[in-house]
């Protein structure tokens, strides 16, 4: 500490040199200086002196004389305190005269930009902004018309004007790394406004989304920011430098029409493996709809590649192709190239899948830890699978858990077109089968109420038009559980929770599923605690018959009376309901006058059986139907007497004419009876008494 | 009232050609003319047959209903029977209806001697007497009242055929053409029409098939059966004994003889007999199961 007082004092009589220094320009140039700029300047001296003056401050003095202009500006701007008020805004004016010098525009004198400026007349007002494009014609001309150009003539705050992304003072060529538009630092220059949540991504219209995160996360950044590879593409790669323009934009770079030729700038001989599309039907038949690089690999999500690339298929046969290959616990290794070579995965060499091998080895596959993960390029199909009850099973490590293989096969896998392929339509019972027949591993362990499904599903309707009449389209065990996201219908996310039956269904059965959406029974239009009925509970899940069976019909009146109870059994009461109990069809049931899908509440106007339809819906049995006729009672009582009292009333005065009869007429033959009996055995004595009298009469005859 | 003429018998045969051949046969009283036996026939077959159709709807929910609907051919078959046996109901009412009107004519000359003549369908104080006689006689406190050609239970069976076949009858016609109807009444009266229909119905069979074929076919003192509705014969004895009145007056009057015929051939009494036991088990089985349905069936 000591020593520190003398150097400080020192260092305080040099400022006051520069101080006086200054002054004496000041007045040489017979500029008089505002007091309160001067006491600036002196308090920033102070400041200078208490924190780093390290440099000489001799030197500067002795750059100026060398640039002039240069020289006599930083007099001024060289001071880190100095500011101006813009508007609310403190703006400073401090030009750090080192970096200046070191940037590529060194050689320039202030004024060569500042171009409005004049470096004798001083003090200056708030200068121009700089443009430039004085110099820099052909790129301030792209960013004029570029997409940020445009949004700056709009007066748009957030909009990019060059020191943006180059800087001031300091800028520096993009070759050297420290600039910001260096092939290293772009992802993050354009990162400050297009990452997300910044304005920009928040407020303006970016189709994209995580743009930064996909990026880096892609082969380009990985390349470019784990490996350091400057020549992997950054966004001006794609986007260009200045003429940025969105993608509808013919003109620019990542437009339909020119996306190819940006991407071949790097990918020079990418037809050479995009034969099928560039040669295919598709670009012959489909030129409209021909496709652009970035239809199949997303903007930034440039796909990776996981499998070592250079392995050839060879290399693995040598060992694999001998048939009696096993490994040490007895799992055939031996490959069957015609299984493969008739597969789906024909081109696909073994090493995409097999992956983890190293070229480099003996035995290449050495090195391979982990079983082939299809994911790898089935991504979407592997997220499915996760969630389904398949997969969670798998993830427990259930021994019974189906993994791909376990349905797709493994090196003989064929597309579910193929009508080889176990996932083709007509096969996929027997597929499922496999586990959920009764008795099988799945059907054991499953606790809830469908049960010899795939035999009941067989004799559906969907079953015979699958297996019987041969329709692919008909809906198989995917259809309606989906092929990879199966999951139990108590789960609110599962295509066969009642909630999301009528949409699995009309996916089918789409014309159904509109006049349901509007019925009494969609939750749409019935706001009700209690659960509404959907498909499956008249049509079932897997025994589902066809409509125009008789058994279908009468069997589904039971299925109405399930929840109306009351007004099923009031049904019962009358002839429709007592021919339809006897086993007839042709006779009125529910849903011929309330309606099958399109069943509404009797007080919409659409209703069957509204005023204004009702005798209609009645006439379409009875023809000639009336009004009168249509306040037939359908589903009338005798046992309510406040709702139907003449009902009631007849039904109470019959039964009582009959007990009286039956009484009365009961009691007048039972006191007969003794008297009956008593004549009966009276005659009996007689007509012995008679044949003891007159035995000649029957000798006689 | 009008089965009381009795008119000489077509085929009655003198009894003096008869006796000629082989021993005089034991002659019978010729109790009901051919056309009452042959309406009494219509009335069996049609009854029956309307009472197994309608309760097969009617029982609905038994497994015998549902057989028989099946076995009947089905319930727009069955429905069709129904209303061809309804028909012929209709029309064995018509001609006995008709046939009142010739007697009146050919008989009787006006109505008043039709209904209140002696021999009437009608109640009257006699009737009153018997039926008091009756009910003493059934407490042992009198002798059985001498009864007359009709006896008042035999006159309540024939007006509670009129009285079912106003009151079932009508309503069936609207229960047939229910539309037509509607045009007067209101829709509901088809539910009421259906109530009574049915409710009658099966007091009738009910009656029909337990009360009535006690009364008249299977008293104790005429068990197995009395089939003289179906041949119109009985014997004298039995006349004398079951209706003491009526033989009293004929007697009296001289009538007797003129009402007396030859049996009818054994064939004949045996088909008579099979018919009628037919009948009598269909009746049978109806009421047991009113009786299943009803006590151990009903929902």
């Amino acid at each position: 500490m000591i020593s520190a007082q003398p150097r400080r004092r020192a260092f305080a009589n040099v400022c006051w040199v520069c101080v006086l220094l200054l002054l004496a320009f000041a007045v040489r140039l017979g500029v008089v200086t505002a007091w309160a700029q001067e006491q600036a300047a002196e308090k920033g001296a102070e400041k200078a002196q208490e924190k780093a003056p390290e440099k000489p401050p001799e030197k500067a003095p002795e750059k100026a004389k060398a640039d002039d202009t240069t020289e006599t500006c930083l007099a001024c701007h060289n001071d880190k305190t100095m500011t101006t008020r813009h508007g609310q805004k403190t703006v400073s004016l401090f030009v750090d005269g080192k970096r200046f010098a070191g940037s590529v525009h060194a050689s320039l004198t202030c004024t060569g930009c500042h171009s409005d400026l004049d470096a004798n007349n001083i003090p200056h007002g708030t200068p121009a902004k700089v443009d430039c494009g004085n110099c820099h014609a052909d790129e301030a001309k792209q960013h004029a018309k570029s997409l940020h150009g445009k949004a700056l003539a709009r007066g748009d705050p957030l909009a990019p004007r060059c020191v943006s992304c180059h800087g001031n003072h300091d800028i520096l060529s993009a070759k050297d790394a420290r600039s910001p538009v260096a092939p290293m630092k772009v992802p993050f220059t354009c990162g400050k406004c297009h990452q997300e949540g910044t304005p920009v991504q928040k407020d303006r219209n970016i189709p994209e989304h995580d743009i930064l995160t996909n990026y880096s996360e892609s082969i380009h950044g990985e390349g470019l920011l784990k490996k350091g590879l400057t020549v992997a593409p950054n966004c001006a790669s794609c986007h260009t430098a200045h003429s940025i323009l969105p993608h509808t934009d013919p003109n620019s770079s990542i437009s339909r029409g020119k996306i190819a030729s940006t991407c071949t700038k790097c990918h020079s001989q990418i037809e050479a493996v995009h034969r099928k599309s560039i040669r295919g039907e598709l670009w012959e038949k489909e030129a409209n709809v021909l496709p652009a690089c970035v239809d199949c690999h997303q903007p930034h999500k440039i796909r990776k590649v996981f499998y070592a690339q250079g392995m050839a298929d060879a290399d693995c046969l040598r060992c694999h192709s001998d048939q009696s290959l096993k490994a040490r616990d007895g799992r055939v290794l031996a490959v069957h190239t015609t299984e493969l070579a008739g597969s789906r995965h024909a081109r696909i060499a073994c090493s995409q899948c097999h992956s983890e091998v190293n070229a480099s080895h003996v035995r290449p596959c050495e090195t391979i830890t982990k079983k082939v993960d299809c994911t790898s390029c089935h991504a979407e199909m592997g997220q499915q699978y996760q969630k389904s009850v398949h997969g969670q099973l798998f993830a427990k490590g259930d021994a019974n858990a189906p993994t791909c293989k376990d349905c797709h096969g493994t090196h003989h896998v064929l597309g579910k077109q193929n009508a080889e392929s176990p996932t083709f339509p007509t096969n996929i019972p027997v597929l499922c089968g496999r586990c959920h027949r009764e008795g099988e591993r799945a059907a054991i362990r499953y606790k809830g109420q469908q049960h010899e499904i795939i035999q009941h599903y067989s004799e559906s309707i969907h079953g015979k038009g699958l297996l019987k009449s041969g329709l692919t389209v008909t809906a198989t065990c995917t259809s309606c559980h989906t092929a990879h996201r199966e999951l139990p219908a108590s789960d609110p996310e599962s295509t066969v929770n009642p909630k999301n039956v009528p949409n699995t269904c009309g996916v089918c059965h789409h014309g159904i599923q509109e006049q349901f959406v509007m019925s009494v029974h969609s939750a749409s239009v019935t706001h009700t605690g209690k659960p509404l009925p959907v498909c499956s509970d008249c049509h079932t899940a897997h025994t589902i018959e066809r409509a125009d069976k008789d058994q279908f019909k009468l069997e589904i009146m039971n299925k109405c009376g399930r929840c109306h109870e009351e007004i099923a059994k009031t049904y019962f009461d009358t002839y429709h309901g007592k021919v339809s109990r006897l086993g007839y069809t042709n006779t009125a049931k529910c849903y011929d006058c309330h309606g099958s899908h399109d069943i509404r509440s009797v007080n919409d106007p659409q209703s069957h059986l509204s005023r204004a339809n009702v005798v209609a819906t009645c006439a379409r049995c009875h023809t000639g139907a009336t009004r009168r006729f249509a306040g037939y009672l359908t589903h009338a009582t005798h046992h309510d007497p406040r709702k139907y009292p003449f009902l009631f009333w007849t039904f109470w005065g019959m039964t009582a004419l009959l007990v009286g009869t039956f009484v009365v007429g009961g009691v007048h033959t039972l006191l007969w009876l003794p008297r009956a009996l008593h004549m009966r055995r009276e005659l009996k004595a007689e007509e012995a008494a008679e044949q003891l009298k007159l035995p000649p009469e029957g000798e006689k005859k | 009232m009008p089965a009381s003429i009795q008119e000489p018998e077509v085929e009655q045969q003198p009894v003096a050609v008869a006796v000629a051949a082989k021993p005089a046969p034991e002659l019978e009283y010729v109790r009901f003319r051919p056309l009452h036996r042959a309406l009494h026939i219509c009335m069996v077959v049609s009854f029956i047959t309307l009472a197994l159709t309608g309760m097969s709807l009617k029982f609905s929910y038994t497994g015998w209903a549902v057989r028989l609907a099946h076995l009947l051919g089905g319930f727009q078959t069955a429905g069709f029977i129904h209303r061809s046996a309804a028909f012929l109901m209709f029309t064995a009412f018509a001609v006995h209806l008709g046939d009142l009107v010739r007697l009146k004519r050919t008989h009787y000359g006006s109505w008043k001697k039709l209904l209140f003549g002696p021999d009437t369908m009608l109640f009257t104080l006699r009737d009153l007497r018997e039926f008091a006689a009756t009910m003493k006689w059934f407490v042992g406190a009198g002798p059985r009242p001498r009864y007359g050609r009709w006896t008042y239970w035999e006159k309540f069976d024939y007006f509670a055929v009129f009285w079912g076949i106003a009151v079932i009858g009508a309503t069936g016609l609207v229960l047939w053409f229910p539309i037509a109807f509607t045009r007067l009444l209101p829709g509901w009266f088809i539910n009421v029409a259906t109530i009574i229909h049915s409710d009658e119905a099966l007091l009738a069979t009910g009656f029909i098939f337990t009360i009535h074929f006690f009364n008249t076919h299977l008293r104790p003192e005429k068990f197995p059966m009395d089939t003289t509705v179906f041949t119109g014969h009985m014997s004298v004895a039995e006349l004398k004994r079951d209706k003491p009145g009526e033989y009293d007056e004929l007697v009296a009057s001289g009538r007797l003889q003129a009402n007396l015929a030859e049996p009818h051939p054994a064939v004949v009494i045996k088909t008579i007999r099979v018919f009628a036991w037919c009948a009598l088990a269909a009746g049978f089985s109806i009421v047991v199961w009113i009786i299943y349905a009803m006590i151990f069936a009903y929902r």
